[in-house]
This record gives structure tokens, sequence and C-alpha cells, in this order.
């Protein structure tokens, strides 16, 4: 028996379940996957509606676990199996090697000074990255991570001279045992390149919304200048393409929940920017829910801003300018129109991480991937593991799904 | 206090900063207070460690100054049990942060210039000073009642209940009507909570109500309200029924009412027959009386919500300006308006889907026509719009009311704009308006606190009467810590919401009580030992800290004497930096220790050889870091500078100000969050009081014949790291246009 829990996923949902039960005197541990906690809002720029950084919210988040010692996180971490049953879970976690000292040693010009270029999955593609890495200037732990695979031989040799790298450090695998488990494994972008009329990611000015986020983030790709990808030139006329994939049989069968208010935040990201720039929302229904009303209307209040209700049908390339021609039907006037614009910003859904993934907590997940039961098995779900939310709603889905699992290993 | 201190030095975190330099300098000025002090080539080295452990138990240290990596770094591994640890910054504010005067960055394997060494040395000693007068606090001796109070008996307020019996406290579930149950007694039905959502279901209210009634834990008390709460977390007093309870935190869950329906009158109601609004009409399904079989359900609000609805009156304003001051006792103000309409969209669509699947249900060759601008039904409520859009009898379109009328005694809407072409003329039997939800806040203080800072949520009017929260990241926080609100009082959500609101606040009422039970500190500062101590004697019962608590922490007697309660209490500091007479401390953050801080910066007499120095009050949430990541992102600012971390801006003293001045510094930089409306100060008001106090230190400034802009306060959000340097650079450049400090020297 164990009156511990697990927390499955270092997320929004999955830091704050984690905190809020350690809060309370419960021993918590936290098993990410990637090498930082966190998870989709270090990738975000703002937040609607405060249009404030997520960055600061995390920042208490890990000062809250830095003071606790109840929490224990595991990064590069995933769970293997799950044994057991309600209050005496036996849980095998494998974990990857880090590969560099447990310390913030201080990589940063190591890691400059490596030619090795690797895909930037943390940048959407948008950019190259080093094999010896932080995500964000922000990353918690701010410990480099160093993928030994990707190096060239010549900075094989020169990581291999670092004390603070260890290039042979084997994976591991541990076992916990737990009384719990919250599932907040959260969401990934709905994958672009099953969108076949929208571009199928094929055409360069035509980005995700998350994409978006890293292009306006200070610590992006283009430290927060948001340009076409093609050729750095600043857009004049934007356009934002919504359920991108969501609220689709095809695809997504739901509706994602966060996309309209992302999209007229990222509209707003724009006209910051650049006062002249146009931007127009093709939308089927604007979805904001609550308070969120007064961030629309003051939103599109701008003359620059435009919503237009009506799906689009496809988008184009135009290869001679990088153009996109976007082919859309106004639901209201009933006209069809290729609309030029010279960039697109598709609002592409969040699917469920664990859609298509492995599933070892025994819990059923219904066809979108989207975790439907588990509580009476003592595994609860938290955040978008469970369905679309935004981080609000996320913070409060995490601190119920903490007392959930407190009540199931309370007092033993 | 910490008496015997340990300095060790990190010269893997020091570039060219010659750590054996800074090791004499310190043995020479402080001997025997350090009677260690080390380098070591990597300070994280498991080695190094065990050496500290050795020296801590050799020497009887009881603190140790780290100089190396930023504090926010490697907490885990500069541990050490029964010692105060002080984190000098000297590897991201120091030598990565560095730049010579003239903007060159010194070169890598070269000498330290003796500017970069200076500003070293100036973080040692500040370090090793702040160890001196810091001591480990004890938590205040505090025993929690272990009960709660569940302030509302309908779908939130039950859940809170049960949550909280569950966890074994004991519950006081108040109601202000006769039963339990709360607005889903009007329910016929509810809008799909589970898997698959596609259908209404019974709500299953009966059933959650026996659980609560049934449990020994829980007293109910109906035909009541809390007439006034006294006390603190963990050791409230609830007047209720006339009755007192001890309690030791609140969930709210007071709910809401139909907005008033003469706002609904632009659509017919009330002159129009057949208008009726959607909390009507789950009255006349719940009671079996669909008879009507067309009906044209809206949800499109632009008649009555359309036009500027957001933006404030300003007549009003000054009105309630003028009031406030005119009147001694509180008010409440009255914060129903139209825009409970427009915020009660997602609700609405829902239940337009509910009611037309009603209708329809009701009658083989029913009408049901649904009139949207946009169905708000976002994430996976989306599967029920889906299941009404294949429903045989519902049609739905988007559309603009263009009026609704009765017609040789059969009621027409007129609909423009729609997805069926030009406008159109719809005959219906009967009209479904949809319904506001105004929280009660809204229209009542409801939680009658016996504050000094008043009866209500202090930030009401932010939300239209909602007791909602500014925060995006941490929902539950509100200016009020014990009390927890949940469901439609906080925002309009559907029931699925609710309860998971509910449980979530109950949670934080919990924790709150344990919290306070401990004698630490709940959010943002969790477990924070530390409090504020008030020395009385010197109080001359000004009344600032009591007015500027951003949590309305301290009451006062009848001279005005602050009377502090702890378990309310966030540790901002902002007290701390509102006492003219420097009454309030904390053992391990105070007045003398920063103030003693300061005064040991090293200032030339001649700014024209020295240099200027400038003091930065930084906010250790977001501006410090910032400017630790400005530097791991390769910025670098004037060598002049000295940064000092504090709580909060709120807790910055005009002394600490007036400190720097007479000591000669010539300007000071206040870095804190963003405030107003969508502020982002983690204590609220922190920075926008310290923006208010610092024009009365321009005037003090002023006064003494220093320029007041040599001491400016900066709006700095965490990410504004690549903004930060510039910033501090720009204010160099108004130093050295003023020149010295006039102070200078004396």
């Amino acid at each position: 028996m164990s009156n511990s829990i697990l927390v499955v996923g270092g997320g929004f949902s999955g830091l704050t379940a984690a905190l809020e039960a350690a809060e309370l005197g419960y021993e918590v541990y936290i098993v990410e996957k990637s090498p930082f906690l966190g998870g989709r809002v270090a990738q975000l720029n703002k937040y609607f509606p405060k249009l404030c950084p997520p960055s600061c919210g995390l920042e208490i988040q890990f000062q809250r676990i830095k003071k606790n010692p109840n929490v224990k996180f595991l990064t590069m971490a995933t769970v293997d199996s799950v044994e057991g049953e309600s209050g005496n879970f036996t849980v095998k976690v494998s974990i990857a090697p880090r590969c560099t000292a447990p310390s913030s040693a201080d990589l940063g010009e190591l890691a400059s000074s490596l030619e090795s270029e690797v895909a930037d999955e943390f940048n959407l593609g948008l950019a190259t990255r080093k094999p010896l890495y932080m995500d964000t200037p922000f990353a918690f732990p701010n410990r480099y991570v160093l993928e030994p695979k990707k190096l060239s031989s010549a900075d094989a040799i020169k990581v291999g001279a670092s004390d603070a790298c260890d290039l042979n450090e084997a994976p591991k695998e541990i076992e916990l045992s737990v009384g719990s488990i919250i599932l907040a494994t959260g969401w990934k972008p709905y994958d672009v390149t099953n969108l076949t009329n929208l571009g199928a990611g094929q055409i360069t000015n035509c980005i995700s919304n998350m994409q978006m986020e890293r292009l306006a983030s200070p610590n992006g790709p283009t430290d927060g200048a948001i340009s076409r990808p093609s050729d750095g030139k600043a857009p004049e006329k934007i356009a934002f393409v919504q359920c991108a994939g969501s609220r689709d049989q095809n695809h997504l069968g739901f509706c994602s929940y966060i996309c309209c208010m992302a999209s007229l935040k990222q509209a707003l990201y724009v006209r910051e920017q650049y006062p002249d720039a146009d931007v127009t929302i093709y939308y089927i229904d604007m979805r904001t829910p609550g308070r969120y009303d007064k961030f629309m209307r003051k939103a599109i209040a701008d003359e620059k801003l435009h919503l237009v209700k009506g799906k689009v049908a496809g988008v184009e390339e135009d290869a001679a300018t990088g153009d996109v021609i976007v082919e859309v039907e106004d639901a209201v006037k009933g006209h069809k129109a290729k609309i030029r614009h010279d960039m697109v910003v598709l609002a592409t859904g969040m699917q469920p991480s664990l859609a298509g993934e492995a599933n070892p907590f025994g819990v059923t997940l219904d066809e979108e991937g989207f975790v439907v039961d588990g509580e009476a098995k003592g595994i609860f779900s938290a955040g978008c593991a469970q369905k679309p939310l935004d981080v609000m709603r996320t913070a409060q889905s995490g601190t119920s799904a903490a007392l959930k699992a407190i009540q199931t290993v309370r007092g033993r | 206090m910490a008496e015997k201190i340990g300095v060790y030095f990190d010269q893997s975190a020091l570039g060219i900063i010659d750590a054996e330099e800074l090791s004499t300098g310190v043995s020479n000025k402080f001997g025997d207070a350090c009677p260690v002090v080390k380098v070591f080539p990597v300070l994280a080295a498991a080695s190094a460690r065990e050496e500290i452990k050795k020296d801590i138990v050799e020497h009887g240290l009881d603190g140790i100054a780290i100089c190396g990596s930023s504090p926010r770094v490697d907490w885990d591994i500069y541990e050490f049990e029964n010692v105060i640890v002080e984190r000098v910054n000297l590897r991201e504010q120091c030598a990565m942060a560095y730049k010579n005067p003239d903007g060159t960055i010194p070169a890598a394997g070269g000498a330290a210039p003796e500017l970069l060494m200076a500003m070293a040395k100036d973080y040692v000693t500040m370090g090793i000073i702040k160890l001196q007068k810091t001591a480990t606090p004890e938590p205040p001796e505090f025993e929690s009642v272990k009960t709660i109070l569940v302030l509302g008996g309908g779908w939130a307020g039950l859940t809170a209940a049960k949550q909280a019996a569950d966890y074994g406290y004991s519950v006081i579930l108040v109601e202000k009507d006769a039963q339990l149950g709360g607005k889903a007694l009007n329910m016929l039905k509810t809008v799909p909570l589970e898997f698959p959502y596609e259908e209404a279901h019974d709500t299953g209210l009966e059933a959650k109500i026996e659980e609560v009634t049934a449990n020994e834990n829980v007293k109910v008390v109906l035909n009541a309200t809390v007439e006034k709460l006294t006390g603190t977390p963990g050791q409230y007093t609830a007047l209720v029924g006339g009755q007192e309870y001890n309690v030791g935190a609140v969930v709210l869950a007071a709910g809401w009412k139909p907005m008033d329906n003469e706002l609904l009158a632009p659509f017919g109601y009330g002159n129009v027959p057949n208008v009726v609004t959607s909390a009507e009409y789950e009255l006349l399904a719940r009671d079996g009386k669909l008879d009507a079989k067309r009906v044209a359900f809206i949800v499109n609000t632009e008649t009555v919500t359309g036009g500027d609805i957001y933006s404030a009156p300003e007549e009003v304003e000054a009105e309630e300006a003028a009031s406030e001051e005119e009147e001694e006792g509180y008010v409440h103000e009255d914060l129903e308006s139209v825009r409970h309409l427009a915020y009660s969209s997602y609700v609405n669509s829902m239940i337009a889907l509910k009611h037309a699947n009603y209708l329809c249900d009701a009658h083989e060759d029913a009408r049901a026509y649904v009139l949207y601008d946009s169905m708000v039904v976002p994430g996976i409520h989306e599967r029920y719009y889906k299941a009404a859009q294949d429903r045989l009898g519902i049609m739905m379109s988007k559309a603009e009311i263009k009026g609704i009328a009765e017609e040789d005694g059969s009621l027409v809407v007129s609909a423009g704009n729609t997805l069926m072409g030009e406008d159109v003329e719809i005959p219906v039997d009967m009209v479904v308006l949809p319904t506001g939800i105004v929280p009660a806040t809204a229209k009542d203080p409801v939680m009658n606190f016996d504050y000094r800072q008043g009866p209500a949520f202090p930030d009401l009017d932010l939300f239209d009467g909602f007791a909602d929260s500014n925060y995006i990241c941490f929902p539950y926080e509100t200016r009020r810590t014990g009390v927890y609100a949940a469901g439609c009082v906080r925002q309009p959500m559907m029931m699925d919401a609710v309860e998971e609101d509910a449980i979530g606040a109950t949670m934080k009422a919990i924790q709150c009580i344990e919290s306070a039970n401990r004698g630490v500190a709940v959010h943002p500062r969790s477990g924070d030992l530390s409090y504020p101590v008030f020395n009385f004697v010197r109080c001359t019962q000004c009344k600032r800290c009591t007015e500027e608590c951003p949590f309305g922490a301290l009451d006062d007697d009848e001279k005005g004497t602050p009377l502090p309660n702890l378990s309310r209490c966030r540790r901002c500091g902002t007290c701390m930096g509102a006492c003219p007479e420097r009454v309030i401390s904390f053992d391990n953050y105070n007045i003398d220790q920063i103030g003693s801080m300061i005064r040991e910066i090293d200032v030339p007499d001649d700014m024209e050889e020295g240099g200027p120095r400038v003091l930065i009050l930084a906010c250790e949430n977001d501006a410090y870091p910032a400017l630790d990541m400005a530097a791991i992102r390769g910025k670098s600012w004037s060598p002049y500078v000295r940064i000092i971390p504090v709580r909060c801006l709120g807790s910055v003293n005009a002394i600490w100000v007036a400190d720097a001045m007479s000591k000669g510094i010539d300007g000071v930089m206040l870095l804190g969050c963003k405030y107003g409306d969508d502020y982002q100060c983690h204590f609220v008001k922190g920075s926008e009081i310290c923006n208010r106090r610092k024009d009365n230190i321009a005037e003090t400034l002023e006064r003494l014949g220093v320029e007041p802009d040599r001491v400016e306060q900066y709006e700095v959000a965490i990410d504004e790291y690549d903004k930060v340097p510039g910033m501090i650079d720009s204010f160099m450049d108004m130093v050295f246009e003023k020149g010295p400090n006039p102070f200078k020297g004396y």
C-alpha cells in the first residue's frame, strides 16, 4: 500500500495536480517524457485573454517544486507498465539518458561551437538546433540535454572533452510504488500533413497556430519577429483558417476549445507588430465562451481585423511570390472567392497525446484518444487528456484531479 | 542571524572573475565572521558538497554563501541542513552580464577588469551581510478548525460538501432557500456531461442531495445566509442564521440568478405573448407543459448586447468616486448588466440545443428553430451540437434577429443574413430567449467579511460581479485567502465544469486549513515559514499597512493599531514597504537587512573616476528571472548597477531609496510587474502600490534637492529579457547626463 501519487505528464495540468497534492502533504512523482517540465504552454508566446507570458506562471510552479520536498520529478521518462490496483500500483518507468552532468553547468559556449544541426521539434520545424541544447532560457530543469547519436565525429571529440558531458550514459529503469495515478498526458498539435486540402504542411508560408506562437515568442527562432518563413518579409495581408482539422469527422470529431481565442490573440500579435497589416479570420462559429466575449469584441473593434464566416475549402501556393491563395465560401453572402494572402495561419486543433500511442494504464480511450474512465480504478485524468480545455480550465481540472487522487490514497 | 559563515566560490561559474582575489577580500573584510572561505574548481561536484558538509560540522557554521550560479538553478545541489544558505549570483548577473563601460566584452581567458571585480565584490559582500541579517523563522502556534463552510446548496455546493466530508472534515452547508439543490431543481435534464456527450440525461440531483444529507460530517443549514465572517483562515467564526460556527475555510458556491427580464424587452419580452426565457422554458419542460410545437430558440443576443457594451460609462465613474468619499458605510455596487447575457453565450448555446431536443421529444411534428450568431459549444460539447444537427425537426441558422412580433394571433420572428438566403420570417408559437447568468456577488457582498477592507471581494468590478480570479494559471487565487469560489458565482459554466471547479475549490480550502495549521503561507509563497512581525512600540497608527495590504490581512483596533491575521497573509511584505516607522519585519526579510546590503555597496566618491552607481530593486518572481535570462541569452548591461531581488515591489520601503541616495548612489531602478486591470503581480497590488508610493518618494527627494527622476519604476514582464538591458542602458544614459548624486561624498 502506498499513499504516493504518480502524475504522468509535466505540463500545466500535471504540474498543478502534483503541486496541489504535494502542498497538502502528499508525496508526488511527476513523470515527464520530454527533457523539461512545462509542456505545451512553454511553447506559447502569450496567454489569452490577458496577453501575459506563460513563463510567468511556470516560474511560480518551478519555485513551488524547488521549495517542496514532496515533489519528485523525472524527465525524459516514460511509463512502461502499470500493475496492481487502486492503493497499490507498481509502475515501471524508463529514463532516457540526459548525458550531461546533474547540474546547471553553463554549456552555452560548447553548444554553440558545435557544427551539427538537428531538427528542432520545440520550434516545430521553423529552425534547427544543436544536439546539445535547452528549449528555452527558462527551461526547467535548467540543464542541457546531449544527444550523442546526433553529434558529428568532430563534435563528439569536443563534447567528449567536457567534464560536464557523458557520451556513454546508459538508460535506466526504475519502479515506483504509488497509490493512485493522475493522467495529465496533454495534447499534441493535429498533424497538418493530414490536411491535404490545406497544403499538408508543404506550403512554406502557410504555418500552424503553434508555429505562429514560436514565431511570436521572444525566445523563438526569430526572437519574436513575425515574418514569412520563405523570405522573412513582414506580412501585410494574413489569414487565419479556423477549424483546421477540428469539427471534422475525417480528422478531429470535436472542437478544440482554444483555437478561436488563440487566433484572435495571434491577430493581435500581428496587429501590434504591423500597424498596417490586414488580418482576416475565416471561421464557422466564433467560440469565445464566458468572459472571453469581451476579449473578442475588443479585438474585432480593430477595423483591420476582419471576421468572415465561411469554411475554407483549400489553400494553394503561388510559387512565384510565395503567397498563399485561400479558397473560401462566404457562408452568409454565399459567394466563393480565391483570396491572396502573403501568409496563412492554420488554426490546427489539439489531439490528445495518447491518440495512437501506447496505453499502459489500462484506461479506456474514446475513438479520438481522450480518457473516458479510470476513476473507479484509482486513475484520474486531468486537463486535455480528458477533453480539450484552455489553461485556466486545465488548472481547475488539475486541482480537482489532485483531490480525487488524494481521496483514494488518504489514510493508507 | 548567521554568525559563522562559510563562503564558497565556484570557479567554473565565474568566467574571468578571480575567485582567489574575492576569497582573500572576504577573509580580510569579515575575519572570524567567515571562518571558512574556499574556492572550488566545480562547486557542483559531489566532493565539494561533502567538503562543505564537513566544514559545517567542524567549524560550527550556521550560514553558507554559495558564490556562483543563480539562485534559480541547482537548488537541489546546494541544500544543507541546519544552516542558512544564500546564493550569490556571480554567474548570470555578474560574469555573464558584464560589459565594459564602452560596451565591449572582456576577452575570455584574460584578466578580469577592475569594474567586474568591483561588481563581484559588492555582490559577495551583500550576500554575507544578508546572511548576517537573516534569522530562521519559527512558525507561529496555530490550530486550525477542520471544518469547511460551504456557501450555497446547489450543484457546486453539494459537490464541495461531499468532497470535504469524504476527506474527513466537518461541513456546514448553508443554503438560502428552503431546500438543497439550487438551479438544478428546476431542470428536467442536463446537457450531456459524460462520454459520449450526445444526449441530455437526468441530473442525478436527488442522489447527490441524499449523499450529502446522509453524511454525518455534514450539517445543513437551510433558509440562511452568512451574516458575518469574522477571523482568519483556520479560525473563522461564521454567523449563520443568528448562530455562530467555527470554520476553517469557505467554499463560495452561492450561484447565480437570471438577469433582469426587463433587459430582454427589446426582444418583446413582457409585451409580446409567448415570449419566455430559457429559464422559464426549462420549468415548462420540467412540468410537462411543452404545448407549443413551433418554437424559436434565440441564441443571438445582438439585439440586446450589440453596441459597445464594454466601455465604462464615464459619468457613472465620476459619480462613484464622489459618492465613495461622501459615504461612510459600505454600499455594494449593483454590477448586474447586459454584459451578463453576453458572457453566458456558451451556456445559452448548450441550453438552446437541449431545449430544441426537449421540443422534439415532446412532439413528433415539432419545429425547433435555433437562431444564433455563433454556436458557442466549444470542446467536447461539439458532439452534442453534431447530434442536434442530425435530428429531424431541429433547424439551426446564423441569423440577425430583426424583430419578434405578434401577427394575427401568431408569433413571427424576422431574421436577416441567415444561411437560408435573404431575410426570412419564421412563424412560431413560442419564442425562447436566452438567460443571462448574474452571479450572486454582483448583487450582494454575500461573504460579509468582517474585515477592515470591507465585506465583499475587492476585485468584483474587474469581473462584472463574478467572484473570479485574475490569474489564468492560478484560478483559485483571489485577494481573500481561505475563501475559494466555485461554479457560476465565478464564471458562467456548465455542470461538468461546475463539478470540477467545486472539487478544485474544496482542495484549496482543505489545503489552506492545513497550511494555516502548520503556520505556513499558501500560494504563491506556499510553505513559507516567515511572517510579518510588528513592533507596535513605534507604531503611529497611520493605517497605511492596513489600507495597502492586498489581501486584507490587517484589521485594526479603534485607535488604528493594526491587528494582523497571519493566516490571511501571503507574506509579500507590502505592509513592510508601507510602514514609515519601520515597524514591520520578517525574520528573513526586513528593512535592516536590505538597507544594510545597500549601505555595503562600494560607491566611488568621484563619479568621473569610478563611475556612477545605480541600485536595481527587482521583483524576484519576474524581473529577476528576466535579468537572468537576458544574461543567458548573451545580453549584458552596465557595470555600474547592483541588483537586489525583493519579494515584491510592494515590499520596497522608501527608506531603502533614502539609504541609497544618502550613500551617494546615483539612481534607483525599481523593476516590477505590469499593473492595471490585467495585472501580472503575483501579489495583486504590489507593483501598483509601489508606483503610487514613488510619487511620495519623488516629493521627498525634491525637498532634499535630488532630482526625482533618479528613481524610476519600470514594468518588466518575465519574458522581456531582450528589453530589460536596454531599459538599464537608457537609465544609465540619464544618470550620466545628470551627473553625480548631490549627496555623493557626504
